[in-house]
């Protein structure tokens, strides 16, 4: 598996190192569908700006970013060649480090799964020497499209991200397709599966590619490209959630809790992935979830604290970094309040744009609501099924956050093809994926037409925003859909019969 | 309002001028007109009227209750005394001074309406007194000045230095702002004329017809109050309010091709006599182009020689307050005859002009020129740019050129916009290398604004208020050393301190930007189609979680139901 993924990374480097090349990258920058204010690579240069002005990021309204991710820049671009060779060789030597403990802890503690869950590392050695293979691949790159512009390094940095977050994905899912494989064995073992529904059971030989078929959806994806050739740092944010959901898949709780605070600090809208983590950890240690039992709590609380403290750890030191929370109501306010109308793909900007101005307070609660709303319904329907409500909620999040960008969504659809398996139970796919391919190709024209042409308005480009949303809508609803119906099946068979033995059809009631 | 100018009026009477002057002996108001005429070399006819009313007192001081007026405006100045105003200058602009025609103007002021204010350094709640005062001035002006607010205000850090006594430099009390939509007309010319202690009954100011004063190329008038001395010890303060209207008066238009000029024609009135109550009534005639380009009558024997924005100048002076200046006629008109065309002007040492760069309506470049015309010496000059919020400004863009090289401000100030809440302000000091032109270019993105936020008419765009360039300009005085037609050696050989340079300010023209547009007509139609989506994606959420799958079995047709119906009377087994 590894010489494909290798060839994988490699194709998607040559591929965004010859985009960052070309005078399409310029273009790509500007893309209100890439870059929304709150990522886009040019407010993250203002930024760096004001900050050798003297004067605050945070003074103005132009920059969003969290203090660690201007620190992070402000770092990488002054001492970008300290930066790449320190990491390379710190990567190298934590590697070296790490392989032989983690071997002799193997061997050491057999039953290390519980005893060791918070402090452990499986499976970073793994990642790690992926981390070492994709630096060595931008090391060559680098030297082949060496640039003379001051921010190259920064492209490197959102690279790695993307080469990263493809990694950690495929890792995951690769973690997941076992356990799933293992959870399938255990049922068919107990009978717990209907006699008829042996062609809804999935193979090895099916699952095999399904990994690398998520790393290559993430990767070539042409959604996560462009938004790595325009350096939108929404790649970084979604590097840390793919990172977040490799260290939960892995069972590390304290990492798990510690990215998703990571993910937390920097948009807020991860907040809702604390549940299906939670529930995630709670079935790997066989806790039921039943809120009589004391192990609940006390794992639950374990969980929270560690997601909580290190939330408070990142924030302080965020204050420490700055010496002012300005930081809070200009990133956090910024994202709930919506101030900044610029139009982008998501539902927001013409919605408040148009809105009555003593109605807006409710409206925004409103539609803020929508991205927390859901989780407390899902992760009780899908409590047996966490890394699909992990799918669930990062899909709601792109889809109902106040800025989104087509990274976002390139990070769900990554997810795709680990649901091959319910491609019979869809729906309407065919539908969705034409809605979203037009809708996709329509975005540049109508904003031609509206803001550089002007022979359309404003009401064009809102409608294919509209549909675009629309058909997200409806392809999540239907992946929805499509699990709960291959779960009914794997119960109750595939053939229903009616009481008078004719074919059944199923329906929700 | 009328009331208090009546009683500017009768305060001056001298048996009550004897009771008010008890408490400080000897303490009298003053009062000064003046009327410059300078013919240009675009062949306009630029007329500066000032008019110089000083007020003996120092109401700032502790205790000191102000409740008597001689001829200073009551109105004004209980609005200095209740905002603790140090400082005032306002202006109303209509069309835009062309410097590279007409060359400096004396007191410049951008199109639109300018307001700059320091106040007191004892008013704790500056933000506070500004938005007051702008409503009390929107008032006696009847401007819009009350648009004045947050958005549009800024605190320049270097360029609006207190023109009068006290050297503030806490730029926490200063206030600038300016509306450069703002439109100038006859209702604001009659308060400002009602401020004047003689109003338009007399002297230079029944020349004020606003028919003939509306009918012009260029019409700016202005209020500047600032403290001043007394007297040469500064021993005590007294407060100057000088009241200024220039017009530039467009010679083909107006003369129907004649290039002649009179009093007459400019103001359809001629000069009679002086305003009572003003120690002083000049009219200065600029006759240094004389007797090449024009022919001046009647003749005057007063001369009187000026350094005027380092150019000396030379003028004749018609002394209102003596009789025989008004002849047998008892009446001075003016006559000013062209003798062909105007040569050459010099061009002015320092000029500056702005533009929008870029095309479609997503981002934009400001490009901001800034001449040089002096033949060896560099200088430095300051720029301000107040930038409302709605154009972001990517400070990071923000490039200086000249003589294409770039040309790194020394000083850069900026303070970036808050949305709704506050602009950008972007002060610079650039040293301009001589004989040079020198960009500034900064890139913006334009923002798309709440629909209630646009303006009535939102596609004829959003102004951005002038940039103002202040400088401290060579002076041509002292630039020509070679000049000793009529000046003893002596005194040419090092140029004087004082005309060495001078100070100039600047406005460019005001930038009209457009911005993107929602479509005003469907609020309605937005709400209820975004709502919708939120509705299938909440719908069908909601489905999924709160039912389950069940067999589909389908229920009986009516006639089978009903035969079970009858069936379960008769106690008969039900039909399926």
């Amino acid at each position: 598996m590894a010489a494909p993924l290798t060839l994988l990374l490699i194709v998607a480097v040559t591929i965004r190192a010859v985009l960052f090349r070309s005078s399409l990258a310029e273009l790509i920058s500007a893309r209100v569908e890439v870059v929304s204010p709150l990522n886009a690579w040019k407010r993250v240069v203002e930024g760096l700006a004001l900050l050798d002005l003297g004067v605050s990021p945070y003074s103005g309204d132009v920059f969003h970013e969290t203090p660690l991710m201007i620190y992070l820049f402000h770092f990488t671009v002054d001492y970008a060649e300290i930066v790449f060779i320190v990491s390379a060789y710190f990567v190298d030597c934590l590697s070296c480090f790490l392989k032989p403990l983690d071997r002799a802890k193997m061997a050491i503690n057999s039953n290390y799964l519980k005893s060791d869950l918070l402090f452990n590392f499986p499976g970073c050695c793994e990642l790690i020497s992926w981390f070492i293979t994709i630096i060595v691949c931008l090391c060559f790159c680098k030297f082949h499209f060496l640039c003379t512009c001051k921010y190259t390094d920064v492209r490197l940095c959102h690279q790695i991200a993307d080469g990263i977050t493809a990694l950690a994905l495929y890792l995951s899912i690769q973690t997941y397709n076992k356990d799933v494989f293992r959870k399938q064995k255990y049922a068919l073992e107990s009978d717990r599966y209907s006699a008829d529904c042996l062609e809804l059971l999935r193979s090895p030989k099916e699952m095999f590619y399904i990994p690398l078929k998520v790393a290559m959806f993430y990767l070539l994806n042409p959604f996560t490209i462009l938004s790595c050739v325009a350096k939108s740092t929404c790649g970084l944010n979604n590097a840390i959630i793919a990172l977040f959901i490799f260290c939960t898949l892995k069972g590390s709780a304290l990492l798990s809790g510690i990215l998703l605070a990571l993910a937390t600090y920097q948009s807020i809208y991860p907040l809702t992935l604390f549940a299906p983590a939670l529930l995630f950890f709670l079935q790997r240690l066989y806790i039921p979830v039943n809120l009589r039992r004391s192990s609940f709590w006390f794992f639950t609380l374990q969980y929270a604290f560690m997601y909580v403290g290190s939330l408070v750890v990142i924030t302080g030191l965020s204050f420490f970094l700055l010496g002012s929370w300005d930081f809070i109501p200009s990133v956090y306010g910024f994202i709930f309040s919506v101030p900044d109308l610029t139009p982008n793909i998501g539902l927001f900007w013409y919605f408040f744009a148009e809105m009555f101005e003593h109605f807006r307070l409710f409206f925004s609660c409103v539609f803020q609501i929508n991205v927390f709303f859901y989780t407390i319904p899902l992760s009780i329907k899908l409590k047996e099924h966490p890394v699909f409500l992990i799918f669930m909620q990062i899909a709601i999040i792109s889809i109902f956050k106040s800025y989104p960008t087509v990274g976002d969504v390139a990070l769900y659809m990554a997810f795709l093809p680990a649901w091959s398996h319910l491609y019979r139970f869809l729906r309407n796919i065919f539908l969705v994926s034409c809605v979203l391919l037009a809708c996709s190709a329509l975005f540049p024209v109508l904003w031609h037409l509206w803001i550089y042409a002007g022979s359309a308005n404003s009401n064009f480009y809102y409608a294919i925003t509209l549909l675009f949303n629309f058909g997200q809508i409806l392809l999540v609803a239907d992946y929805f859909y499509a699990y709960l119906r291959r779960e009914h099946h794997l119960t109750h068979g595939l053939y229903l019969k009616k009481k008078d033995g004719t074919e059944a059809t199923l329906v929700l009631k | 309002f009328r009331l208090s100018s009546l009683i500017g009026h009768i305060s001056t009477c001298p048996s009550l001028i004897g009771q008010c002057c008890q408490r400080h002996p000897g303490s009298v108001d003053e009062f000064q007109e003046e009327l410059v005429i300078r013919p240009l070399h675009s062949g306009d006819i630029y007329a500066s009227f000032q008019f110089r009313t000083l007020w003996d007192t120092d109401f700032l001081q502790e205790g000191q209750k102000v409740s008597h007026y001689r001829l200073f405006p009551k109105s004004l100045g209980q609005v200095l005394s209740k905002f603790s105003v140090r400082e005032l200058h306002i202006s109303f602009t209509q069309g835009f001074w062309r410097t590279m025609q007409w060359g400096q103007p004396f007191i410049p002021s951008p199109p639109g309406a300018e307001l700059w204010v320091w106040f007191h350094d004892t008013v704790s709640d500056v933000d506070g007194n500004w938005k007051e005062l702008t409503n009390v001035l929107s008032g006696i002006f009847c401007a819009s000045l009350n648009f004045i607010d947050l958005t549009n205000t800024v605190q320049p850090s270097a360029s609006f230095k207190p023109l009068g006594l006290g050297n503030a430099t806490d730029h926490r009390f200063l206030r600038y702002a300016t509306l450069p939509r703002e439109i100038v007309c006859t209702e604001n010319l009659t308060p400002w004329k009602k401020l004047l202690p003689c109003g338009s009954k007399a002297g230079l100011a029944v020349l004020l017809k606003s028919e003939k004063l509306f009918h012009s190329s260029f019409h700016s008038q202005a209020v500047h109050i600032r403290p001043v001395c007394q007297d040469e010890q500064c021993t005590s303060k007294a407060w100057e309010l000088r009241q200024t209207l220039n017009v530039v008066f467009d010679l083909y238009t107006a003369g129907q091709g004649k290039k002649e000029w009179s009093l007459f024609k400019m103001f359809s009135r001629t000069l009679t006599e002086a305003c009572p109550l003003a120690t002083s009534s000049k009219v200065y005639v600029d006759i240094t182009d004389n007797p090449e380009l024009f022919e001046l009558s009647p003749a005057t024997p007063l001369l009187s020689q000026a350094v005027v924005l380092g150019d000396r100048r030379t003028y004749s002076v018609f002394d209102l307050t003596r009789a025989e200046t008004f002849g047998q006629l008892r009446s001075l008109n003016l006559l000013l005859r062209w003798k062909g065309d105007g040569g050459e002007m010099l061009r002015p040492l320092l000029h500056a002009e702005r533009y929008v760069a870029g095309f479609g309506l997503q981002t934009g470049e400001i490009h901001t020129v800034i001449y040089n015309n002096h033949p060896y010496r560099a200088f430095p000059v300051l720029l301000m740019d107040s930038v409302p919020w709605y154009l972001q400004l990517y400070i990071h863009t923000l490039t200086v050129t000249s003589k294409s090289r770039d040309n790194k401000p020394s000083y850069i100030h900026y303070q970036p916009a808050k949305d709704r809440h506050r602009p950008h302000l972007l002060e610079m000091l650039i040293q301009l290398p001589p004989h040079s032109m020198t960009e500034v270019t900064v890139q913006f993105e334009r923002a798309l604004l709440k629909w209630t936020e646009y303006t009535p008419d939102p596609n004829h765009g959003f102004y951005v208020g002038s940039s103002v360039v202040s400088a401290l300009v060579p002076s041509m005085v002292a630039m020509n050393t070679n000049f000793t037609q009529d000046q003893p050696l002596f005194s040419s050989f090092v140029p004087v301190k004082e005309e060495s340079s001078y100070f100039v300010r600047v406005y460019t023209e005001p930038l009209l930007v457009n911005l993107p547009t929602p479509d005003f007509s469907m609020p309605y139609n937005v709400i209820c189609l975004t709502c919708t989506v939120v509705a299938v994606g909440y719908g069908s959420f909601y489905n999924l979680l709160t039912r389950t799958f069940q067999v589909d079995e389908p229920s009986l047709p009516l006639a089978k139901r009903l035969a079970n119906l009858i069936r379960r009377i008769r106690g008969v087994p039900l039909l399926t």
